[in-house]
């Protein structure tokens, strides 16, 4: 093994990493504002790149134009979801807990369910999309585009997101809504128009996470479930209720993947991500940036 | 008081009736696939209501447990099948390992709380997966074909016909279930709502917490891993996925969650409805492979999630489901 073999693949983890914070972010964006775990997480962002695919098939859109209307769609779906299940599943009296699992989780077989039945089992790829399949050489190591475009609009989305949070009207409503969900209703903000629009943006973020993806990975009704449980352990190993935790998890997550697939066989790559998820939760039960 | 002893003898009594009144069931149903569902169902009240010890009433929830089901398939299945061990033995030591390894999990993982806990017990679970998936000597992916070396009880096999496997599956379920009763109104069950409820509560009023949740984890782990070698025995093919899966884990939980969580009966209820209406809507409506199963089963588990979020068990009672 080089050192140049190390650093390339350290590089493409890297970027891979900022893709999977992006995945993550709706999550934590999510599960701060209201304290819920989306277990369909990993379905939405199969309905993204499905999406995205047909934006393809049927109107030759790129996916890069259409990373702005996969957004979009996944905002309304998003905010869709939280009005008619999520909204009734934190009523929930007794066992509020298993209920937003078990509701969401059901959800998730649903969508599964839904994309075999209208997109057949088949799987399906982005063909000739402008990144897709394309490479980029920086100092001698080669990088992939998809990935690389990825790693930007991951970090252009966080960087926007904190603007986002910390500027605006609503991104303020959204943070004192996390706070005192009683004391907003007082002062005149709809809780559940805030709710919505935070499952909405979380949603968002994950389309766009979508579209990217579909450039460089195969579309079938069960990939949601690959990415999901790597977005729970993103999130988890930032801590719960941190957005920045979920930027800095992915990049964790990206590295110690590229690392595992130097020293293990493929078939074990993952095993290096959840070792290190167990490690840092037992020394740090709250996760990195945790701060419940 | 009295009358929770009273609740608790009417439980009892009922148990048996019903427990009776399904050992009848073979006299009348002689068809096959109907067998095979009644044992289907069996099994996952027993595993249902193993899970329900630890996640239910003593309220760490795991989305692991296939984890113990595997082990206990593997142990059972890698003893006959390499050394000629009898499976009662096999399942016997599954259900030792498995608890031993559930206590060795849980010394770091039970100072996890809420989602950190969840998704360490999913994370550990597929940690197993995996190795089963790489472990050459264990079958690797292709798993373990189990020889018939008879058809009797002694090696536990029978190629001719399933009332046996229905009746083990029905025995397991009885011991689950009594198993739960009696634990109830143990210095265990009460610890254990304790913990569920307020474990720093209960830490200051003398609950061991931590031995607490050794407890629940053995016990649970024990269990699921008798049903893991019963699988074995019955399907006589066991592979990493078809054992370990992450579908198990969710499997064991489901009938007690959507039944009753943290109820005696929730996992019985639970199971009698999930699972014979799991298999029919495979077999009536999974057959084009179109997932039309799966939509009509993820529908109902949200709606009966938003509907009774205490579980269904509550429609069937005069009394109230204790207090969550």
């Amino acid at each position: 093994m080089t050192a140049e073999t190390i650093i390339q693949s350290l590089a493409s983890g890297l970027l891979m990493g900022l893709l999977y914070g992006l995945i993550a972010v709706g999550l934590a964006l999510i599960f701060g504002l209201m304290d819920v775990v989306n277990f369909a997480h990993g379905e939405f962002l199969m309905i993204a790149m499905y999406i995205t695919f047909f934006l393809f098939a049927f109107f030759a859109l790129d996916p890069l134009l259409s990373m702005p209307l996969v957004a979009a769609a996944l905002f309304v779906f998003g905010a869709v979801v939280y009005l008619l299940i999520v909204r009734f599943a934190v009523r929930a009296k007794a066992n509020a807990g298993m209920v937003q699992i078990f509701s969401t989780f059901g959800l998730a077989i649903v969508m599964r369910g839904l994309a075999q039945y209208f997109f057949t089992p088949d799987y399906r790829s982005v063909n000739h999309s402008w990144l897709g399949g394309k490479t980029v050489s920086i100092g001698g190591i080669f990088l992939p585009q998809p990935q690389l475009f990825g790693a930007l609009v991951a970090i252009l989305a966080f960087v926007g997101l904190y603007f986002f949070i910390n500027r605006t009207d609503f991104g303020r409503a959204l943070e004192a809504t996390r706070e005192d969900a009683g004391a907003v209703a007082l002062v005149g903000i709809d809780k559940n128009r805030v709710f919505a629009l935070g499952w909405g943006l979380g949603a968002a973020l994950v389309g766009l996470s979508g579209a990217i993806m579909a450039t460089f990975f195969y579309i079938y009704p069960d990939v949601g479930a690959s990415f999901a449980l790597i977005a729970y352990i993103t999130v988890a190993l930032g801590g719960f209720g941190s957005v920045f935790g979920a930027f800095a998890g992915g990049i964790i997550v990206g590295l110690v993947e590229a690392a595992t697939a130097l020293m293990l066989p493929p078939a074990l790559k993952s095993v290096g991500i959840y070792a290190v998820y167990l490690l840092v939760v037992f020394v740090r039960p709250r996760g990195l940036f945790g701060s419940m | 008081m009295d009358s929770f002893h009273q609740r608790r003898r009417r439980d009892l009594f009922v148990a048996f009736i019903f427990a009776g009144l399904a050992a009848l069931a073979p006299l009348f149903v002689k068809d096959v696939y109907v067998q095979n569902i009644m044992v289907l169902t069996l099994m996952y009240a027993a595993l249902s209501q193993s899970w329900n010890i630890l996640s239910g009433y003593c309220g760490q929830i795991s989305l692991g447990h296939a984890l113990y089901f595997g082990i206990g398939a593997y142990t059972t299945a890698l003893l006959f099948t390499k050394f000629g061990v009898l499976p009662w033995f096999g399942m016997l030591a599954g259900g030792v390992i498995s608890a031993l390894i559930a206590m060795g999990l849980g010394y770091p993982c039970f100072r996890l709380r809420g989602h950190y806990f969840v998704i360490a017990t999913i994370v550990i679970a597929e940690i197993g997966l995996l190795l089963f998936h790489n472990w050459t000597w264990a079958g690797a992916a292709l798993g373990i074909d189990i020889p018939i070396r008879g058809d009797n009880w002694l090696t536990f096999q029978f190629t001719r016909s399933k009332l046996p496997y229905f009746y083990f599956a029905l025995a397991l379920a009885c011991v689950a279930w009594f198993v739960t009763w009696w634990l109830e109104d143990s210095k265990w069950g009460f610890w254990w709502r304790a913990v569920k409820d307020n474990p720093d509560a209960a830490e200051s009023l003398g609950v061991v917490v931590f031995n607490s949740k050794m407890g629940a984890a053995a016990v649970s782990a024990f269990l699921v891993a008798i049903g893991g070698s019963f699988y074995a025995q019955f399907v006589s093919y066991i592979d990493p996925e078809s054992v370990m899966g992450f579908q198990f884990s969710l499997l064991m939980a489901l009938p007690a969650v959507l039944g009753g969580i943290g109820t005696l009966w929730g996992p019985v209820l639970g199971a009698v409805i999930l699972i014979p209406l799991t298999e029919l809507t495979r077999s009536y409506i999974g057959g084009s492979g179109r997932g039309v199963d799966l939509i009509v089963y993820g529908g109902l588990i949200v709606l009966i999630s938003l509907a009774r979020p205490q579980g269904l068990v509550g429609l069937f009672s005069s009394r109230k489901v204790p207090a969550q």
